[in-house]
């Protein structure tokens, strides 16, 4: 709908902002339903998530496996801490490439903006040097795979 | 750029991303790289000459200290993957939004 920002705030946070044309309630849920998730969270083309766990509760687990069906794959684990519905998400992630990337406390809030949402998604590393090195990594699932692509083209 | 490639190279591995990190904020040399790294000396030096190799980091002399630094393109490198995270993001988030119009026109029909 609208762009995407990103920025870094302070030495550990980065934010990142995006508005979407659907109400707070179906956008939350398009990221707490397996179903749902496994349909757009999957970074480059050509990616899939065969296993999605979304257990939307305090203490629920969250593990996504995603593979581009060469062979090629990585996954995510994390829990829910706390949850607001349709309005807020705490939760922790970390990925694993296949070693762990530190912990990563993510905070997702959906604000009606119009007949739209306003998604808000701040980050808190343990550490600047972390931010950098998220930031570096692409902090997003999907990147070593993008990057490799882009490697092929330019 | 014709180091592209072994920037991206470079660029692949965490350590050597971690390195980039910490020298981000400052010259240091290679036992000060070292040390956040359950590594071996010689280990982060093989890392350091894939860096100077694609340009990402020089070294100079200091008396008997050899400093790494951080080079301009480093950044430049940083920036592109920066630059190619938003387009994931919005590749998944431009996915959301058509998943949810879906949504939205089935509730409707509903």
């Amino acid at each position: 709908m609208t762009g995407l920002t990103l920025k870094r705030d302070g030495d550990r946070q980065v934010v990142v902002t995006r508005r979407f044309a659907a109400r707070p309630e179906l956008v939350y849920r398009a990221h707490t339903e397996p179903a749902l998730l496994q349909k757009w969270l999957l970074g480059p083309e050509g990616w899939t998530m065969p296993v999605c766990i979304s257990e939307p509760r305090p203490g629920g687990a969250i593990r996504f496996e995603w593979s581009d069906g060469q062979g090629n794959g990585f996954y995510l684990t994390g829990e829910y801490l706390e949850l607001e519905p349709f309005r807020r998400i705490r939760h922790v992630e970390r990925m694993f490439l296949p070693d762990p990337t530190p912990d990563n406390h993510v905070e997702t809030t959906f604000e009606a903006d119009g007949g739209g949402t306003l998604m808000t998604l701040r980050m808190t590393l343990p550490d600047a040097a972390t931010v950098e090195a998220m930031l570096a990594t692409g902090m997003e699932h999907g990147m070593e795979a993008s990057y490799k692509r882009l490697e092929g083209v330019v | 750029m014709q180091n592209l490639d072994q920037s991206f190279n470079a660029l692949a591995d965490p350590t050597r991303r971690a390195i980039l990190a910490r020298l981000a904020r400052g010259e240091a040399t290679v036992l000060e790289l070292a040390a956040p790294f359950s590594m071996s000396q010689p280990a982060i030096s093989k890392h350091l000459k894939v860096l100077e190799g694609a340009g990402l980091v020089s070294r100079r002399v200091d008396g008997t200290r050899r400093p790494c630094r951080l080079e301009p393109a480093a950044l430049d490198a940083i920036d592109r993957w920066i630059a190619d995270l938003r387009r994931v993001l919005e590749t998944n988030y431009s996915r959301l939004d058509a998943l949810l119009a879906d949504i939205e026109m089935n509730e409707g029909e509903a």
